[in-house]
């Protein structure tokens, strides 16, 4: 017989039970202050900075890029008209599946989803104007990422930067594209060894930028929770320090251009408790396991974004609420970038008047509402702190947990993440659709019938996937064709090999070789991918 | 006695989209309603999807577009599945799919259009009233 009078335990996403009341004893039961620390200082846990946001804001870099490259320059002028301090670039699916515009499988996906780019013309065009000292580029490619870089390296050294001084990012997560989102290319091995050269390439070449944003978002949106998501980012860039180490490089050679790109919605505690525990988890890990000495090697830099999945369909207006809190949560949460969803996004890539909304939603926490003014206001909060020291031992026995089952690569080729994430995502789609997870809009303050505004459609317009055919074709014609087949044919020797492709793949790009020419040679060297389907 | 088999669904991804999530939890959803699932996995064609379906002799054609070119999809699928003698199959639809379009896709064919945050429920209920 249960007893009624007992209250249901309240348990957060992660699988903490919440309690009612805080006091200093929880904070010492878990762990106490010791891993807490002063901003700035090992562990890190309240920020990588000594004065955070009171020397520099957030960077806000909104998820942009549609049509061709003339379309999506206009865009990014207009959001730095508007203040935005960075860019973040969509790319089209065949871009970033490694496909040239004119491939049969890209019909009617040109532009569709992102901008299109074919070769390093895309990128001059996409970036005229914009000063790059000023406003870092961050570019969202995974599996196209090797390409990507090398246009953007090549792009700004023809613009006269100085390739050591370049600051910038590209996401160049491919584990976390075999667990969601989709863009892998190649199998998970030679994957892998892509993002070493492209770590490995930058370390010696381009030391101020960052070839790589490990994604725990996508693991999020595809159904982790929160604790999980960290975990596995985690133990994803374990698995690409450990490839580059396993060239010779030293991890302080590198590290400090890791960076981590993180999902924010659900509970506002546990979101702040997964930061803070998560820079004094990451920091431990470089130190003591991979004994990194730079305390640059040890900061866990990351944007940290209003994720889709918080979103809904419902009542789209309400979106822009939940996107405010999300902000606020970023803030408090110490992240070095910011980027919302937009309010329409569940239906379409952002309207302009949408994104302006995101942007200023960020302005407002800096203008308005003091959150730069004060590093880490949450320390000292008893159920803060309770809660940062549980969701550190929890991140770390999932941590320790995978690599006790083979690992995380070992566990992604099998499809083993895949199916336990997806299990939890059918559990939490069986949790709203019973009302036991509340969703607003969605399954509760809900009128029966209720028929929600759709939000203005971006029009797809067949007009600018035809001109950037043209521009491909007349690019065609007048690059130098022999060079091409030359640099090609270069970084094919280069991959078989198993040399950095980067040098050769610098080379190609230059040639203005397309992004399919050289997903092609690379393909032949290393295979394509089969997807295990596993429920 | 009736000794016939589960109902068979081929569900696809189409084209280059890599979001998998909404697929993923249908298929369990038709799973746990009994149905016989076959699941692509993403970066289907036209051509691969009605192979798939025509070799699994499938009673339901199912897709899942997430990132906007489904219209393209569909008009190509639609005379493929004809020729692989699955025309008189039930074929349905879900994810992204604005309301524009609807009827769109119902008049190629697709009797089942699902926009997204449609109830799992509603799912298994139209197949099961629809199936042929």
């Amino acid at each position: 017989m249960s007893d009624s009078s007992k209250p249901k335990p309240v348990v957060n996403e992660s699988g903490i039970e919440v309690q009612a009341v805080y006091g200093p004893a929880d904070v010492e039961r878990t762990g106490g202050y010791s891993l807490i620390g002063q901003p700035g200082e090992y562990p890190f846990t309240r920020g990588i900075h000594p004065l955070m946001y009171r020397k520099q804001p957030w960077t806000m870099r909104q998820y942009t890029g549609f049509g061709n490259a003339a379309d999506t320059n206009r865009r990014f002028r207009y959001l730095i008209d508007n203040g935005q301090t960075g860019l973040n670039v969509a790319f089209d699916l065949p871009t970033q599946c490694g496909l040239d515009s004119d491939d049969s499988a890209a019909e009617g996906e040109v532009g569709r989803v992102g901008m299109a780019v074919d070769t390093l013309h895309d990128f001059e065009v996409a970036f005229a104007g914009i000063d790059l000292d000023k406003i870092t580029v961050s570019l969202t490619i995974n599996g196209a990422a090797p390409q990507l870089i090398a246009m953007y390296l090549a792009m700004a050294e023809g613009r006269g930067y100085d390739i050591k001084k370049l600051r910038g990012t590209a996401q160049n997560d491919i584990l976390k594209e075999f667990i969601g989102r989709g863009t892998w290319i190649y199998p998970v091995k030679p994957s892998i060894r892509l993002v070493g050269d492209t770590i490995e390439y930058c370390a010696h070449h381009a030391p101020k930028y960052s070839p790589v944003s490990v994604c725990g978002y996508h693991i999020r949106e595809s159904g982790a929770d929160p604790a999980q998501e960290m975990a596995y980012a985690f133990c994803i860039a374990r698995a690409y320090a450990d490839e580059v180490i396993r060239r010779g490089l030293s991890i302080d050679e590198f590290a400090g251009r890791l960076s981590f790109n993180f999902n924010i919605f659900g509970n506002i505690f546990e979101q702040v408790a997964k930061f803070r525990a998560g820079r004094g988890l990451w920091a431990s890990i470089m130190r003591d396991e991979y004994h990194a000495t730079k305390p640059g090697s040890m900061w866990m830099r990351m944007i940290a974004g209003g994720g889709g999945s918080g979103l809904t369909l419902e009542q789209p207006e309400v979106n822009i609420v939940r996107g405010a809190y999300y902000a606020l949560i970023s803030a408090l949460s110490g992240a070095q970038t910011m980027a919302l969803c937009c309010y329409d996004e569940a239906y379409t890539i952002p309207s302009e008047y949408a994104q302006r909304i995101s942007l200023r939603t960020m302005q407002l926490l800096v203008e308005e509402m003091g959150l730069t003014e004060t590093v880490d206001p949450l320390a000292g909060s008893w159920y803060v702190e309770t809660l940062t020291n549980q969701m550190r031992d929890r991140i770390g026995a999932i941590i320790a947990e995978t690599d006790a089952n083979g690992g995380i690569v070992q566990q992604i080729a099998s499809g083993e993440i895949q199916a336990r994430i997806s299990a939890q995502a059918y559990r939490m789609v069986r949790a709203k659709e019973s009302g036991e997870f509340r969703k607003i809009g969605v399954n509760c303050y809900r009128q029966e019938g209720e028929q929600y505004a759709e939000v203005e459609l971006h029009p797809y317009r067949e007009a600018d996937a035809q001109a950037q055919l043209t521009n491909l074709n007349a690019v065609r014609a007048r690059r130098d064709a022999p060079r091409v087949s030359r640099t090609l044919a270069a970084l094919k020797t280069a991959a078989v090999r198993g040399e950095n492709v980067m040098p050769a793949m610098l080379d190609a790009v230059k040639a203005y070789a397309t992004v399919g020419e050289i997903t092609r040679e690379l393909a032949q060297a290393f295979g394509r991918y089969q997807e295990p389907v596993r429920f | 006695m009736n000794q016939k088999r589960p109902i068979r669904i081929v569900l696809g991804k189409p084209g280059l989209d890599g979001h998998d999530h909404g697929a993923k939890v249908v298929a369990r959803a038709l799973m746990d309603a009994g149905f016989e699932v076959i699941y692509t996995g993403l970066r289907q064609t036209p051509t691969s999807i009605a192979k798939i379906a025509r070799d699994n002799d499938a009673d339901v054609v199912a897709l899942s577009s997430m990132a906007g070119s489904h219209l393209e999809f569909c008009r190509k699928l639609k005379p493929m599945l004809e020729q692989s003698g699955l025309g008189n199959r039930l074929w349905i639809i879900g994810g992204n799919l604005p309301r524009t379009d609807h009827a769109n896709l119902r008049a190629l064919g697709f009797k089942g259009v699902f926009p997204s945050s449609s109830r799992l429920a509603d799912i298994v209920a139209f197949i099961e009233a629809n199936v042929p």
